[in-house]
């Protein structure tokens, strides 16, 4: 299975191995084209939020329960950032909407990466190397940031306004495609370049790779991998943050159990991709969207356990995940 | 002593709750090939280790030049220019040979007179620069750390058991390439093949149960089977 897999691109071959076999089973081609739209974008946005997560077990071995507070928060501040400049997003002027989308991403990813700082300090950096006190201290921190969320905006479900040139959908022939999925879809493959980038085309990225590999061989040859670590924590809440703000505008309302639900398919996407892997959480979260659209359509009993099918066979299979950071 | 480029001072060093050094004492004179020699679960690894501060030293004192490194942290000890080739080699697997020696060079950049050197010593490094450092052999990852060790001139280097599982003719390339990085930089070598130690070494030190119980000359270690045996047990003299 391996070879003939590999002949055809390796495991980057399965969402299209995925989607040739919904489009056998779907039958329509616009609707496939739908789905797959959809589960596209749904990939994306996990992306943003798994990947950081997935940095952060792999270079700084920390398992951080309290990842989706960050998309939480990211969520609950955009749409209040959005709420704030509805004008703006009402507006005529694809400029103006852009610059309020723009806007609450920017506050949200950077109350993601402050609030990253603080987070690493205060509550990760007492408990490196103990995973159960991790995990412990990092669910806490998860209950009382729903806490907080539920005390600032509250238990109702917040209407989260999309910008107007987002709203509705592009037709082509009898295929329907949402134009804030495109946009959530674009703005996933920007950062996923510009973190490939970073981590192939610059020292820093050089030092990431090599820390997620073996931290200790890092500090042997003279670098504080603590301050990457604060770098990699900040970096990847932030990104967090960033996912919650698109997330909230392609759910259109939000509640503080957001986080929560979320974290059980950011897990599976970084545990499908393999730990420390920037193309395994691309991959698995691909995965995942794809798998949740499809089976949504065909099952829609099943939508809830297909992930978990899904990240059970990859572990039957490769049991450190489709492509791991390869570990020193 | 003078000339001392590294002294460890009674040092003790435990490991979750097992006393692993039990005082070691130690001068490495600057210049050449110092073999720190011992069975197996000796301590040797731990020497080094804790010399480097990768685990601490629980009491004495462990002076690098003029500076005491007993409480420094790693990548401080490693900027006083102290190079560890570590016994599993620390090869970043998913990185190119490249990206491994880059990560080594403090700027970032190479020394092309440098590294044709290293090329020209370890060949291997240059026919493969590209590759993913993964799928190198054994004997070919080993040539990888000790060139990410010399990429710029150190202080010092420590290298824990290189020959471990290679190949003889491997072995014999490495003997020539330590006496030429010897000449410009100080290895404290730890080794288990007395034969490998015995060529290149021009001091010794044998460590035993955590406390080096023989120092001295390596010419006279191996003119002498009856302190080889009584020292290195024998498994090592057999190799003699």
């Amino acid at each position: 299975m391996n070879a003939a897999l590999d002949r055809v691109g390796g495991v980057y071959a399965l969402p299209v191995i995925l989607a040739i076999i919904a489009f056998a089973a779907i039958g329509s081609a616009s609707t496939w084209v739908t789905l797959t739209a959809a589960g596209l974008a749904m990939g994306m946005m996990i992306f943003l939020m798994a990947s950081g997560l997935s940095l952060i077990f792999g270079l700084m071995d920390v398992l951080n329960f309290g990842h989706s507070a960050f998309v939480s928060f990211g969520a609950f501040i955009a749409a209040s950032v959005l709420a704030a400049l509805g004008v703006w997003l009402a507006a005529d002027s694809v400029l103006l909407n852009l610059t309020a989308l723009m806007a609450a991403i920017a506050a949200a990813t950077a109350f993601g990466a402050l609030a990253g700082w603080g987070f690493e300090r205060v509550i990760v950096k007492p408990v490196y190397k103990d995973h159960l006190r991790q995990i412990l201290i990092t669910m806490g921190a998860l209950i009382v940031a729903e806490q907080l969320l539920l005390a600032i905006w509250g238990g109702t479900p917040i209407a989260v306004a999309r910008p107007a040139f987002l709203t509705g959908s592009i037709i082509i022939g009898d295929i329907a495609i949402e134009s804030y999925r495109i946009f959530a879809l674009l703005l996933g493959l920007v950062v996923y370049i510009a973190m490939y980038f970073a981590l192939n085309r610059t020292r820093i990225g050089l030092l990431i790779r090599a820390g997620v590999e073996n931290r200790e061989m890092v500090e042997s040859l003279g670098f504080r991998i603590d301050r990457l670590f604060i770098g990699v924590f900040m970096a990847g809440s932030a990104l967090a943050a960033m996912g919650g703000a698109m997330w909230a505008g392609y759910q259109s309302l939000i509640t503080p159990a957001l986080g929560q639900e979320l974290m059980i398919i950011v897990f599976i996407v970084v545990i499908i991709g393999g730990l420390g892997s920037i193309q395994g959480s691309l991959l698995g979260a691909i995965l995942v969207g794809l798998m949740t659209n499809y089976v949504a359509f065909l099952f829609p009993k099943l939508a809830l356990a297909s992930n978990m099918l899904l990240m059970m066979a990859v572990l039957l299979w490769r049991p450190y995940g489709l492509k791991p950071a390869v570990k020193g | 002593m003078s000339g001392a480029i590294l002294r460890l001072d009674d040092v003790h060093t435990d490991i979750a709750q097992y006393h692993i050094l039990h005082g070691i004492s130690m001068n490495v004179p600057e210049g050449g090939v110092h073999v720190l020699l011992g069975r197996n679960g000796a301590g040797k690894t731990t020497t080094l280790r804790t010399i480097m501060g990768l685990w601490r030293a629980r009491k004495g004192a462990i002076v690098f030049r003029h500076h005491d490194i007993t409480a420094m942290p790693t990548p401080d000890i490693a900027r006083l220019g102290i190079a560890y080739v570590p016994e599993n080699m620390g090869i970043f697997g998913g990185l190119t040979v490249e990206e491994n020696m880059r990560l080594a060079s403090t700027t970032g950049r190479f020394d092309d007179e440098r590294l044709g050197r290293i090329f020209s010593l370890f060949p291997a490094i240059e026919k493969f620069w590209t590759s993913q450092a993964s799928g190198l052999s054994g004997g070919q990852k080993q040539m990888l750390a000790i060139s990410r060790a010399i990429v710029e001139r150190r202080e010092m280097i420590l290298i824990d058991e290189p020959t471990k599982g290679l190949a003889p003719a491997i072995i014999r390339n490495m003997i020539g390439a330590f006496r030429e990085i010897a000449r410009e930089t100080t290895i404290l070598l730890v080794e288990q093949n007395f034969l490998f130690a015995r060529s290149l070494g021009s001091g010794v030190a044998v460590i035993d149960d955590g406390r080096i119980v023989h120092s001295g000359g390596m010419a006279e270690l191996a003119a002498d089977e009856a302190l080889q045996t009584r020292l290195l047990s024998l498994s090592l003299a057999e190799q003699h």
